[in-house]
Protein backbone atom coordinates (compact mmCIF):
# COMPACT_ATOMS: atom_id res chain seq x y z
CA UNK A 1 0.00 0.00 0.00
CA UNK A 2 2.27 2.61 -1.09
CA UNK A 3 0.77 5.79 -1.08
CA UNK A 4 2.39 7.53 -4.08
CA UNK A 5 4.78 10.11 -2.48
CA UNK A 6 7.53 8.56 -4.58
CA UNK A 7 10.90 10.75 -3.97
CA UNK A 8 12.57 10.80 -7.50
CA UNK A 9 15.95 11.76 -5.72
CA UNK A 10 16.24 9.02 -3.41
CA UNK A 11 17.17 10.45 -0.33
CA UNK A 12 16.19 9.30 3.00
CA UNK A 13 12.36 8.40 3.83
CA UNK A 14 10.65 10.99 4.14
CA UNK A 15 6.81 10.20 4.03
CA UNK A 16 5.78 8.73 6.63
CA UNK A 17 3.05 6.87 5.45
CA UNK A 18 5.55 4.81 3.22
CA UNK A 19 5.00 0.92 3.84
CA UNK A 20 8.77 0.75 2.76
CA UNK A 21 12.20 1.79 3.65
CA UNK A 22 14.96 3.26 1.72
CA UNK A 23 15.96 0.56 1.12
CA UNK A 24 13.07 -1.39 -0.31
CA UNK A 25 12.58 -3.61 3.58
CA UNK A 26 9.07 -3.19 4.49
CA UNK A 27 8.88 -1.07 7.23
CA UNK A 28 7.43 -2.49 10.67
CA UNK A 29 3.67 -2.25 11.47
CA UNK A 30 2.76 1.25 13.26
CA UNK A 31 0.19 0.80 16.31
CA UNK A 32 -0.93 3.69 17.95
CA UNK A 33 -2.70 3.53 21.83
CA UNK A 34 -4.22 6.69 23.07
CA UNK A 35 -7.04 7.60 25.40
CA UNK A 36 -7.68 9.87 28.64
CA UNK A 37 -5.20 10.26 31.49
CA UNK A 38 -5.50 7.03 33.64
CA UNK A 39 -7.39 4.61 31.59
CA UNK A 40 -4.14 1.91 31.62
CA UNK A 41 -2.21 2.60 28.24
CA UNK A 42 1.14 2.06 29.46
CA UNK A 43 -0.15 -0.75 31.44
CA UNK A 44 -1.65 -2.56 28.36
CA UNK A 45 1.35 -1.45 26.26
CA UNK A 46 3.38 -3.45 29.12
CA UNK A 47 1.18 -6.09 28.93
CA UNK A 48 1.15 -6.06 25.08
CA UNK A 49 5.00 -6.30 25.32
CA UNK A 50 5.21 -9.87 27.60
CA UNK A 51 2.81 -11.46 25.01
CA UNK A 52 4.03 -10.31 21.70
CA UNK A 53 7.88 -10.33 22.64
CA UNK A 54 9.02 -13.51 21.92
CA UNK A 55 6.86 -14.38 18.12
CA UNK A 56 7.42 -11.21 17.08
CA UNK A 57 10.28 -8.15 16.78
CA UNK A 58 8.86 -5.30 18.83
CA UNK A 59 9.59 -1.76 20.42
CA UNK A 60 7.89 1.27 22.08
CA UNK A 61 7.59 5.22 21.51
CA UNK A 62 6.31 6.82 24.20
CA UNK A 63 4.63 10.59 24.42
CA UNK A 64 5.03 11.93 27.89
CA UNK A 65 3.46 14.98 28.74
CA UNK A 66 5.93 16.44 30.96
CA UNK A 67 8.17 13.41 32.00
CA UNK A 68 9.79 10.57 31.02
CA UNK A 69 7.16 8.05 33.36
CA UNK A 70 5.95 6.16 30.63
CA UNK A 71 9.33 5.20 29.63
CA UNK A 72 10.77 4.67 32.73
CA UNK A 73 7.90 2.61 34.03
CA UNK A 74 8.43 0.29 30.65
CA UNK A 75 12.38 0.15 31.18
CA UNK A 76 11.68 -0.76 34.77
CA UNK A 77 8.98 -3.69 34.46
CA UNK A 78 11.90 -4.52 31.96
CA UNK A 79 9.10 -5.26 29.27
CA UNK A 80 11.56 -5.04 26.66
CA UNK A 81 15.41 -4.34 26.34
CA UNK A 82 16.28 -0.36 27.02
CA UNK A 83 17.08 -0.03 23.28
CA UNK A 84 13.95 -1.00 21.87
CA UNK A 85 12.13 1.86 23.85
CA UNK A 86 12.20 5.98 23.48
CA UNK A 87 10.65 8.47 24.91
CA UNK A 88 9.53 11.58 22.54
CA UNK A 89 9.29 14.99 24.42
CA UNK A 90 5.89 16.72 23.47
CA UNK A 91 5.72 20.36 24.30
CA UNK A 92 3.00 20.19 26.78
CA UNK A 93 0.55 19.58 24.33
CA UNK A 94 0.44 15.46 23.46
CA UNK A 95 -2.25 15.37 20.23
CA UNK A 96 0.09 17.88 18.54
CA UNK A 97 2.74 15.47 18.25
CA UNK A 98 0.91 12.51 17.38
CA UNK A 99 -1.47 14.06 14.72
CA UNK A 100 -0.62 17.64 13.80
CA UNK A 101 3.20 17.59 13.57
CA UNK A 102 4.01 13.67 13.92
CA UNK A 103 8.25 14.81 12.78
CA UNK A 104 9.35 13.52 16.20
CA UNK A 105 7.33 10.42 16.34
CA UNK A 106 8.79 9.49 12.75
CA UNK A 107 12.37 10.10 14.08
CA UNK A 108 11.79 8.24 16.86
CA UNK A 109 10.17 5.11 14.58
CA UNK A 110 12.68 5.63 12.27
CA UNK A 111 15.67 5.84 14.39
CA UNK A 112 14.23 2.55 16.44
CA UNK A 113 14.00 0.51 12.77
CA UNK A 114 17.90 1.68 12.19
CA UNK A 115 18.78 0.89 15.39
CA UNK A 116 17.52 -2.33 16.49
CA UNK A 117 16.03 -3.70 13.64
CA UNK A 118 14.41 -5.55 11.59
CA UNK A 119 11.31 -4.45 13.41
CA UNK A 120 7.93 -6.42 12.96
CA UNK A 121 6.50 -3.92 15.49
CA UNK A 122 6.46 -0.56 16.79
CA UNK A 123 3.97 0.76 19.31
CA UNK A 124 3.64 4.64 20.01
CA UNK A 125 1.58 5.16 22.81
CA UNK A 126 0.45 8.64 23.34
CA UNK A 127 0.80 10.98 26.84
CA UNK A 128 -2.97 10.55 28.46
CA UNK A 129 -4.85 13.26 26.66
CA UNK A 130 -8.45 13.76 25.99
CA UNK A 131 -10.96 12.33 23.99
CA UNK A 132 -10.71 13.94 21.01
CA UNK A 133 -7.05 12.59 20.43
CA UNK A 134 -6.51 10.71 17.62
CA UNK A 135 -3.05 9.96 15.53
CA UNK A 136 -2.35 11.11 12.16
CA UNK A 137 -2.43 8.33 9.68
CA UNK A 138 1.00 9.70 8.40
CA UNK A 139 2.35 8.25 11.91
CA UNK A 140 0.37 4.77 12.50
CA UNK A 141 -1.01 2.31 10.57
CA UNK A 142 -3.36 1.39 13.04
CA UNK A 143 -4.77 3.08 16.73
CA UNK A 144 -6.29 1.56 19.74
CA UNK A 145 -8.77 3.87 21.69
CA UNK A 146 -8.47 3.25 25.72
CA UNK A 147 -10.91 3.95 28.23
CA UNK A 148 -11.62 2.54 31.77
CA UNK A 149 -14.92 2.01 32.88
CA UNK A 150 -14.05 3.88 36.04
CA UNK A 151 -13.80 7.13 34.21
CA UNK A 152 -17.56 6.86 33.62
CA UNK A 153 -19.95 4.77 31.79
CA UNK A 154 -21.14 7.19 29.83
CA UNK A 155 -17.82 7.89 28.01
CA UNK A 156 -19.15 5.44 25.08
CA UNK A 157 -22.21 7.04 24.63
CA UNK A 158 -20.81 10.68 24.25
CA UNK A 159 -18.41 9.41 21.64
CA UNK A 160 -16.02 11.89 19.75
CA UNK A 161 -12.98 10.93 17.72
CA UNK A 162 -11.11 8.03 20.03
CA UNK A 163 -14.32 6.07 20.45
CA UNK A 164 -15.90 5.98 17.76
CA UNK A 165 -13.23 5.64 14.79
CA UNK A 166 -10.24 4.08 16.70
CA UNK A 167 -9.48 0.54 14.89
CA UNK A 168 -9.96 -0.77 17.84
CA UNK A 169 -11.69 0.24 21.38
CA UNK A 170 -10.59 -1.05 24.72
CA UNK A 171 -12.65 -0.44 27.45
CA UNK A 172 -10.22 -0.86 30.70
CA UNK A 173 -10.35 -2.23 33.93
CA UNK A 174 -13.65 -4.28 33.69
CA UNK A 175 -12.36 -5.67 37.58
CA UNK A 176 -13.29 -1.99 38.79
CA UNK A 177 -17.03 -2.00 36.99
CA UNK A 178 -19.05 -3.22 40.38
CA UNK A 179 -17.40 -1.01 42.66
CA UNK A 180 -17.76 1.68 40.71
CA UNK A 181 -20.99 1.47 39.49
CA UNK A 182 -20.33 1.09 35.64
CA UNK A 183 -22.82 -1.03 33.57
CA UNK A 184 -20.91 -2.83 31.23
CA UNK A 185 -23.69 -3.89 29.02
CA UNK A 186 -25.11 -0.58 28.87
CA UNK A 187 -21.16 0.64 27.72
CA UNK A 188 -21.15 -2.20 25.21
CA UNK A 189 -24.05 -0.92 23.62
CA UNK A 190 -23.01 2.42 23.47
CA UNK A 191 -19.87 1.29 22.12
CA UNK A 192 -21.32 -0.84 19.10
CA UNK A 193 -24.10 2.24 18.10
CA UNK A 194 -20.90 4.57 18.32
CA UNK A 195 -18.79 1.91 15.99
CA UNK A 196 -20.33 1.27 13.11
CA UNK A 197 -19.31 -2.31 13.30
CA UNK A 198 -15.52 -1.62 14.45
CA UNK A 199 -14.17 -3.85 17.36
CA UNK A 200 -14.51 -3.35 20.89
CA UNK A 201 -12.26 -5.59 23.53
CA UNK A 202 -13.19 -5.33 27.26
CA UNK A 203 -10.34 -6.29 29.52
CA UNK A 204 -9.07 -6.27 32.83
CA UNK A 205 -5.15 -6.66 33.07
CA UNK A 206 -5.33 -8.17 36.83
CA UNK A 207 -7.82 -11.51 35.21
CA UNK A 208 -5.54 -14.10 33.48
CA UNK A 209 -6.35 -13.53 30.17
CA UNK A 210 -5.40 -9.66 30.42
CA UNK A 211 -4.21 -8.41 27.19
CA UNK A 212 -5.51 -11.35 25.31
CA UNK A 213 -7.38 -9.89 23.10
CA UNK A 214 -5.86 -7.20 22.16
CA UNK A 215 -2.22 -8.86 21.54
CA UNK A 216 -4.59 -11.40 18.87
CA UNK A 217 -6.12 -7.79 17.24
CA UNK A 218 -2.27 -7.06 16.83
CA UNK A 219 -1.25 -10.77 15.21
CA UNK A 220 -4.28 -10.21 13.03
CA UNK A 221 -2.95 -6.57 11.81
CA UNK A 222 0.25 -7.91 11.44
CA UNK A 223 -0.88 -10.85 9.27
CA UNK A 224 -2.50 -8.47 6.90
CA UNK A 225 0.41 -6.34 6.85
CA UNK A 226 3.32 -9.17 6.21
CA UNK A 227 0.81 -10.55 4.13
CA UNK B 1 8.56 33.87 -5.98
CA UNK B 2 5.84 33.25 -4.29
CA UNK B 3 5.02 36.05 -1.05
CA UNK B 4 2.55 32.74 -0.02
CA UNK B 5 5.55 30.74 0.49
CA UNK B 6 6.58 32.95 3.41
CA UNK B 7 3.73 32.69 5.63
CA UNK B 8 3.69 29.17 5.35
CA UNK B 9 7.07 28.53 5.96
CA UNK B 10 6.60 30.91 8.81
CA UNK B 11 3.48 29.73 9.89
CA UNK B 12 3.96 28.47 13.44
CA UNK B 13 1.58 25.04 12.71
CA UNK B 14 4.17 24.86 10.16
CA UNK B 15 4.91 20.76 11.37
CA UNK B 16 8.34 21.27 11.70
CA UNK B 17 8.55 20.10 15.67
CA UNK B 18 8.85 23.53 17.29
CA UNK B 19 5.61 23.32 19.21
CA UNK B 20 8.19 21.05 21.79
CA UNK B 21 10.31 23.59 21.93
CA UNK B 22 10.23 27.05 24.63
CA UNK B 23 13.70 28.61 23.30
CA UNK B 24 14.75 28.60 26.96
CA UNK B 25 11.64 30.43 28.51
CA UNK B 26 10.75 27.40 30.56
CA UNK B 27 14.53 27.74 31.75
CA UNK B 28 14.04 31.40 32.46
CA UNK B 29 10.40 31.35 34.18
CA UNK B 30 11.50 28.52 36.67
CA UNK B 31 14.63 30.79 37.07
CA UNK B 32 11.89 33.55 37.83
CA UNK B 33 13.54 36.19 34.74
CA UNK B 34 10.40 35.48 33.32
CA UNK B 35 7.06 36.75 34.88
CA UNK B 36 4.78 38.33 33.02
CA UNK B 37 4.79 40.11 29.85
CA UNK B 38 7.55 42.95 30.62
CA UNK B 39 10.23 40.29 31.14
CA UNK B 40 8.87 38.39 28.84
CA UNK B 41 9.89 40.94 26.38
CA UNK B 42 13.18 41.51 27.65
CA UNK B 43 13.79 38.15 27.17
CA UNK B 44 12.86 37.99 23.80
CA UNK B 45 14.60 41.03 22.81
CA UNK B 46 17.93 39.49 24.49
CA UNK B 47 17.40 36.26 22.39
CA UNK B 48 16.08 37.68 19.44
CA UNK B 49 19.81 40.04 19.16
CA UNK B 50 22.03 37.33 20.19
CA UNK B 51 20.72 33.46 18.98
CA UNK B 52 18.01 35.01 16.65
CA UNK B 53 20.74 37.39 14.93
CA UNK B 54 23.13 34.54 14.20
CA UNK B 55 20.46 32.20 13.14
CA UNK B 56 18.74 34.77 10.72
CA UNK B 57 22.45 34.99 9.47
CA UNK B 58 22.85 31.35 8.66
CA UNK B 59 19.62 31.04 7.21
CA UNK B 60 20.12 34.27 4.91
CA UNK B 61 23.84 32.92 3.79
CA UNK B 62 21.90 29.03 2.99
CA UNK B 63 19.20 30.73 1.18
CA UNK B 64 21.90 32.30 -0.88
CA UNK B 65 23.38 28.80 -1.83
CA UNK B 66 26.23 28.86 0.85
CA UNK B 67 28.12 25.50 1.61
CA UNK B 68 25.28 23.81 3.85
CA UNK B 69 28.33 21.94 5.57
CA UNK B 70 30.70 24.99 6.68
CA UNK B 71 27.17 26.48 7.89
CA UNK B 72 26.72 24.10 10.10
CA UNK B 73 30.30 23.81 11.25
CA UNK B 74 29.74 27.88 11.76
CA UNK B 75 26.11 27.35 13.66
CA UNK B 76 27.92 24.52 15.99
CA UNK B 77 31.29 27.05 17.02
CA UNK B 78 28.35 29.84 17.36
CA UNK B 79 26.37 27.25 19.85
CA UNK B 80 28.19 26.28 23.48
CA UNK B 81 25.37 24.18 24.43
CA UNK B 82 25.63 20.42 23.93
CA UNK B 83 22.30 20.41 24.48
CA UNK B 84 21.09 23.38 22.44
CA UNK B 85 23.12 21.96 19.29
CA UNK B 86 21.43 18.20 19.63
CA UNK B 87 18.14 20.29 19.61
CA UNK B 88 19.34 22.12 16.77
CA UNK B 89 19.78 19.17 14.47
CA UNK B 90 16.83 17.75 15.77
CA UNK B 91 15.11 20.59 14.63
CA UNK B 92 16.70 20.47 11.25
CA UNK B 93 15.99 16.94 10.92
CA UNK B 94 12.41 17.79 11.53
CA UNK B 95 12.16 20.83 9.62
CA UNK B 96 13.83 19.02 6.31
CA UNK B 97 11.01 16.22 6.75
CA UNK B 98 8.28 18.63 6.43
CA UNK B 99 10.15 21.06 3.76
CA UNK B 100 11.11 18.20 1.57
CA UNK B 101 7.14 17.08 1.17
CA UNK B 102 6.02 21.21 0.68
CA UNK B 103 8.86 21.86 -2.07
CA UNK B 104 10.59 18.60 -3.18
CA UNK B 105 13.44 20.05 -4.72
CA UNK B 106 17.09 18.07 -5.43
CA UNK B 107 18.90 20.72 -2.93
CA UNK B 108 16.77 19.91 0.04
CA UNK B 109 17.41 15.74 -0.86
CA UNK B 110 20.95 16.60 -1.11
CA UNK B 111 20.90 17.88 2.32
CA UNK B 112 19.09 15.06 3.84
CA UNK B 113 21.97 12.99 2.33
CA UNK B 114 24.41 14.79 3.50
CA UNK B 115 23.26 15.18 7.72
CA UNK B 116 20.76 12.17 7.75
CA UNK B 117 20.04 12.91 11.39
CA UNK B 118 19.98 17.11 10.38
CA UNK B 119 21.68 19.59 9.95
CA UNK B 120 21.02 22.93 12.02
CA UNK B 121 17.81 24.22 11.95
CA UNK B 122 18.70 27.32 10.57
CA UNK B 123 21.09 25.50 7.27
CA UNK B 124 18.14 23.86 6.86
CA UNK B 125 15.60 26.72 6.67
CA UNK B 126 17.65 28.46 4.48
CA UNK B 127 17.69 25.79 2.14
CA UNK B 128 13.93 25.44 2.62
CA UNK B 129 13.37 28.94 1.92
CA UNK B 130 15.56 28.33 -1.61
CA UNK B 131 13.18 24.79 -2.39
CA UNK B 132 9.90 27.49 -2.06
CA UNK B 133 11.62 30.38 -4.10
CA UNK B 134 12.07 32.34 -1.40
CA UNK B 135 14.83 35.11 -0.55
CA UNK B 136 17.70 35.39 2.53
CA UNK B 137 15.77 38.16 3.51
CA UNK B 138 12.97 36.09 3.67
CA UNK B 139 14.84 33.02 5.47
CA UNK B 140 15.97 35.58 7.86
CA UNK B 141 12.60 36.73 9.26
CA UNK B 142 11.38 33.32 9.49
CA UNK B 143 14.56 33.06 11.66
CA UNK B 144 14.43 35.68 13.64
CA UNK B 145 10.24 35.72 13.89
CA UNK B 146 11.00 31.90 15.26
CA UNK B 147 13.55 33.45 17.43
CA UNK B 148 10.38 35.31 19.36
CA UNK B 149 7.42 33.78 18.74
CA UNK B 150 8.39 30.29 19.99
CA UNK B 151 9.75 31.76 23.93
CA UNK B 152 6.15 33.71 23.41
CA UNK B 153 3.73 30.71 22.87
CA UNK B 154 5.60 28.65 25.33
CA UNK B 155 5.19 31.34 27.78
CA UNK B 156 1.73 31.69 27.42
CA UNK B 157 1.44 27.73 28.53
CA UNK B 158 3.85 28.22 30.95
CA UNK B 159 2.70 31.21 33.13
CA UNK B 160 -0.81 31.08 31.62
CA UNK B 161 -0.08 34.40 30.35
CA UNK B 162 -2.89 36.80 29.00
CA UNK B 163 -2.51 35.22 25.26
CA UNK B 164 -3.20 39.00 23.94
CA UNK B 165 -0.23 40.36 25.79
CA UNK B 166 1.54 37.41 25.00
CA UNK B 167 0.84 38.08 21.15
CA UNK B 168 1.61 42.36 21.94
CA UNK B 169 4.83 41.06 22.96
CA UNK B 170 6.13 40.12 19.48
CA UNK B 171 4.32 42.90 17.58
CA UNK B 172 5.88 45.71 19.69
CA UNK B 173 9.48 43.28 18.58
CA UNK B 174 8.64 43.49 15.23
CA UNK B 175 10.65 46.97 14.04
CA UNK B 176 13.76 45.19 16.28
CA UNK B 177 13.22 42.58 14.12
CA UNK B 178 13.27 44.40 10.59
CA UNK B 179 16.68 45.40 12.16
CA UNK B 180 18.39 42.06 12.76
CA UNK B 181 17.14 40.77 9.59
CA UNK B 182 18.92 43.62 7.58
CA UNK B 183 22.08 42.84 9.69
CA UNK B 184 21.91 39.41 9.35
CA UNK B 185 21.30 39.45 5.39
CA UNK B 186 24.50 42.39 5.51
CA UNK B 187 26.72 39.48 7.08
CA UNK B 188 25.22 36.63 4.65
CA UNK B 189 26.45 38.74 1.78
CA UNK B 190 29.36 38.43 2.97
CA UNK B 191 29.91 34.47 3.02
CA UNK B 192 30.15 34.18 -0.45
CA UNK B 193 33.72 36.34 -0.11
CA UNK B 194 34.85 35.76 3.31
CA UNK B 195 33.70 32.53 4.58
CA UNK B 196 31.33 31.35 7.50
CA UNK B 197 33.98 33.82 9.96
CA UNK B 198 31.71 36.68 8.56
CA UNK B 199 28.81 35.47 10.34
CA UNK B 200 27.94 37.30 13.47
CA UNK B 201 29.03 35.29 16.81
CA UNK B 202 26.54 36.95 19.22
CA UNK B 203 25.48 34.48 22.21
CA UNK B 204 23.75 34.19 25.67
CA UNK B 205 25.21 32.63 28.04
CA UNK B 206 22.42 32.11 30.24
CA UNK B 207 20.12 30.64 27.37
CA UNK B 208 23.12 28.41 27.03
CA UNK B 209 23.60 27.37 30.50
CA UNK B 210 19.92 27.41 30.91
CA UNK B 211 19.36 25.24 28.74
CA UNK B 212 21.92 22.45 30.31
CA UNK B 213 20.09 23.06 33.38
CA UNK B 214 16.70 22.20 32.02
CA UNK B 215 17.93 19.33 30.15
CA UNK B 216 18.40 18.01 33.49
CA UNK B 217 15.27 18.10 35.53
CA UNK B 218 13.10 15.31 35.77
CA UNK B 219 9.56 17.56 34.90
CA UNK B 220 9.60 19.67 32.33
CA UNK B 221 6.96 20.49 30.11
CA UNK B 222 9.46 21.35 26.61
CA UNK B 223 11.95 19.38 25.11
CA UNK B 224 14.40 22.61 25.57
Amino acid sequence: MHLGHSLSHGGPEVVGADARRPDGVRRALRIGLGGPVGSGKTATVAALCRLLRDEVSLAVVTNDIYTREDAEFLLREAVLPPERITAVETGACPHTAIRDDISANLEAVEDLEDEVGPLDVILVESGGDNLTATFSKGLVDAQIFVIDVAGGDDIPRKGGPGVTTADLLVVNKTDLAPHVGSDLARMAADARAQRDGLPVVFQSLRSEEGARDVAAWVRERLAVWTA
Amino acid sequence: MSRAALLVLADGRFPAGGHAHSGGAEAAVRAGRVTGAASLEDFCRGRLHTTGLVAAAVAAAAALGADPGELDAAADARTPSPTLRRAARRLGRQLLRAGRVAWPSAELDALAERFPKGAHQPVVLGVAARAAGLGPADAAYCAAYESVSGPVSATVRLLGLDPFEATAVSARLAPEMDTVVSRAVGTARRVAGEGADALPAASAPLLETGAEAHAGWAVRLFAT
